[in-house]
C-alpha cells in the first residue's frame, strides 16, 4: 500500500471569518477504504466538496495521482476519475433509473463537440447502464422514474451513477444515513466489491459502528481541524476522539 | 383548397409554433426560464429583412447569415445570463427583450418606429410563393425544426440538458459542464427563434419592433406551458390552441387577455405540466406506454 492516489496537503477553507476546514492533511492509497469521521459541523462535507471541485480551497492543495487539482470545476474532476454521492440524495428525479446512469456514462462525450451530437439512447450505453444497475441490485427498477424510488434504492443509484464514471476515487457522503440495518449490510458489501476492483474509497459516516467495521484507516475532524488519524482500533481508544463525540465525562451512548 | 382566411391563420400558427419549439429547448429541455424569446425572433426577422431589402439578397441567401447572426447574439446574451438562476434569469431575459426592441425601434438604420417595409416574397424554383405555397413552406420548415428537436433530445448534448434541468449539482459531478449545456440549448433555441422571425418577416412583408415586444415572449411561453413543457408535440398543440382560440372567440375580443390569464391560472392550478405533460389525463396513457420514463419530457 505504498501507492498514494490522493494526497491532501494542509487543506484550508474560510467562509468569511469561519474556518470550516483548517490545515487538514491525509493520504488515500490505491484501493484503500478511508473513513472521514467527526461530529456535526466538523467540516467533513466541506472537505469532500474541495476534493470534488465544488469549492476552491483557500490554501493547501489536493493532489490526484501527483497532479494538483485545485480550482478544477466538478465536471473536470469527474473526468479525472472522481465520482461522488451526496449526503442529501440528488437523483435526476424526472428521468428513469437507467437514464440517470446513462447521464454519467456520457461523461467522455460532453466535452467534445462532435461526439456530443451522437445518440445516447443506443444499445452500448443501455447495456453498460444495465450492468451497473445489476451490480447495485437495481436492474428491476431500471425503467421506473428515479424520483419514485425509496431512499435505500436512491443511495444505490447514486453509487451506480458514480461508478459509471469509471472512477479512481469514489467519495461517499453518508451513504448509510436513513437506511435500515439490512440495507446497510447490502451497501457495505457493495463497497467492498468496488474496492476489490482497485477503486479507492473515501467515505463520510456518522454511525461509528459502521465506520469502524468498514474503514481501513480513519481520519477524525472536529471544528475543521484534524483530531486523529489511524486504524479503527486506535481511533476507538483515542481520548480526544471520545471527548469530541461524547463530551467531557459524558456517558451518553452516541452511536 | 382553403379560403385565404384559414391559410392566413394557419401560417401564423405555424410560425409561432416554430418559435415555440426553440423556446421549448431552452425552458422545457434545459429548464432555463426565458421571458425574452421574442427578442431573438425580432433579430431573425430584422436580419433577413435588412439582408433582402438593403443588401438585395434572396430569402435563401439571407437565411443562413441571419441564423448565424442570431446564434452569435444568443451566445453573447447567454454567456452572462445563464450564470444566474430562476427569477434572476427571468428578469435578465426580460431585460434583453426590452433592449433589443428599443434598439430596433430607435435606430434609424433599422427603420426606427416606421418599421421596415418592402420585404420581398420568398421565391422557389423561380416563382414567388403565394399564400398556400408559403404555408406549405412553413409546414416543411416546422417539420425540419421538429426533427432537429427530436434528434437533440436523443443526443448526449440533449441528455446533459435534461440532467441540468433535473439537478444541476449532480449533473456537474457526472461530467456535465453546466455553462456548456445551457449555452448549447440557448443558442439552438435562439437560432430556431431566428428562423421563425425570418419567415414572419417574409410573410408580413412589413415588420416593426413593437410586434416583438415583451407580450409576444409571454405568448410564446404560454404556448409551451399550455402544450406541455418539454414534450415533443406540446409547442405545436399550444400554438394551435392559442392561435385558434382568439379566432373562435372573436366576438369576445375585449376579454381576450382576461381569458388568457384565466386559462393560464387554471392550467397552473390543475395541469402544471401542460396538456401533454406531467400527470394530466392525456399523458397518463402516454406514460404507461412509455414505461413511465421521461424521454425528453417531464
Amino acid at each position: 500500500m505504498s501507492d498514494v492516489l490522493v494526497s491532501v496537503k494542509n487543506l484550508s477553507i474560510h467562509f468569511g471569518g469561519l474556518k470550516a476546514v483548517d490545515n487538514v492533511s491525509f493520504d488515500i492509497h490505491k484501493g484503500e477504504i478511508l473513513g472521514l469521521l467527526g461530529p456535526n459541523g466538523a467540516g467533513k462535507t466541506t472537505c469532500f466538496n474541495m476534493i470534488s471541485g465544488v469549492y476552491k480551497p483557500s490554501s493547501g492543495q489536493v493532489f490526484l495521482d501527483g497532479v494538483c487539482t485545485n480550482g478544477l470545476p466538478p465536471h473536470k474532476m469527474a473526468a479525472m476519475g472522481v465520482g461522488r454521492t451526496f449526503q442529501v440524495v440528488k437523483p435526476f428525479a424526472g428521468l428513469s433509473v437507467e437514464e440517470n446512469v446513462i447521464v454519467a456514462l456520457g461523461m467522455p462525450h460532453y466535452g467534445k463537440f462532435a461526439s456530443s451530437w451522437r445518440f445516447w439512447n443506443a444499445k452500448p450505453s443501455r447495456d453498460a447502464a444495465m450492468e451497473l444497475l445489476k451490480m447495485v441490485g437495481l436492474e428491476k427498477e431500471a425503467q421506473s422514474r428515479a424520483g419514485l424510488l425509496p431512499l435505500g434504492n436512491l443511495r444505490k443509484l447514486e453509487i451506480a451513477r458514480a461508478m459509471a464514471l469509471k472512477p479512481r476515487l469514489l467519495l461517499l457522503d453518508e451513504c448509510f444515513s436513513g437506511l435500515r440495518h439490512e440495507e446497510i449490510q447490502v451497501i457495505e458489501d457493495l463497497i467492498y466489491k468496488i474496492r476489490d476492483t482497485g477503486v479507492s474509497i473515501l467515505f463520510i459516516e456518522h454511525n461509528m459502528k459502521v465506520a469502524m467495521s468498514l474503514a481501513e484507516h480513519i481520519v477524525v475532524l472536529d471544528h475543521g481541524r484534524m483530531l486523529a488519524v489511524g486504524i479503527p482500533a486506535e481511533i476507538q481508544k483515542n481520548p480526544a476522539v471520545i471527548e469530541a463525540y461524547l463530551g467531557k465525562g459524558g456517558d451518553s451512548d452516541a452511536a | 383548397m382553403f379560403d385565404s382566411y384559414v391559410i392566413n391563420v394557419a401560417t401564423q400558427i405555424i410560425i409561432q409554433a416554430i418559435a415555440a419549439y426553440g423556446l421549448n429547448i431552452i425552458v422545457g429541455n434545459a429548464g432555463q426560464i426565458s421571458l425574452g424569446h421574442a427578442a431573438f425572433v425580432a433579430i431573425g426577422a430584422y436580419s433577413n429583412a435588412m439582408l433582402t431589402t438593403v443588401a438585395g439578397l434572396t430569402f435563401w441567401q439571407a437565411l443562413p447569415i441571419s441564423l448565424v447572426i442570431v446564434g452569435i447574439v444568443g451566445l453573447l446574451c447567454g454567456l452572462p445570463s445563464l450564470r444566474v438562476h430562476a427569477d434572476f434569469l427571468a428578469i435578465t431575459t426580460i431585460g434583453i427583450n426590452f433592449i433589443v426592441v428599443a434598439v430596433f425601434q430607435y435606430t434609424p438604420f433599422f427603420g426606427g418606429s416606421m418599421g421596415l417595409g418592402g420585404i420581398p416574397s420568398v421565391h422557389m424554383f423561380g416563382h414567388p410563393l403565394r399564400a398556400q405555397g408559403f404555408f406549405l413552406l412553413c409546414v416543411v420548415i416546422m417539420a425540419i425544426v421538429m426533427a432537429i428537436c427530436w434528434l437533440f433530445t436523443r443526443s448526449w448534448s440533449g441528455l446533459s440538458c435534461f440532467a441540468i434541468r433535473e439537478e444541476e449539482t449532480a449533473a456537474s459531478s457526472m461530467g456535465v459542464s453546466p455553462v456548456r449545456a445551457k449555452l448549447t440549448a440557448f443558442v439552438l433555441g435562439t437560432m430556431i427563434a431566428g428562423l421563425s422571425g425570418a419567415l414572419y418577416a417574409h410573410y408580413m412583408k412589413f415588420i416593426s419592433a413593437d410586434a416583438f415586444s415583451f407580450p409576444f415572449s409571454v405568448t410564446l411561453l404560454s404556448i409551451i406551458v399550455a402544450g406541455g413543457l418539454g414534450t415533443f408535440w406540446g409547442p405545436l398543440l399550444g400554438a394551435v390552441i392559442l392561435g385558434v382560440m382568439p379566432e373562435v372567440f372573436r366576438p369576445l375580443v375585449d376579454y381576450r387577455m382576461f381569458l388568457y390569464a384565466a386559462i393560464l391560472l387554471l392550467m397552473i392550478r390543475f395541469m402544471p405540466g401542460g396538456i401533454l405533460g406531467g400527470s394530466t389525463m392525456l399523458s397518463i396513457k402516454n406514460l404507461a406506454k412509455r414505461g413511465k420514463t421521461a424521454k425528453g419530457g417531464c
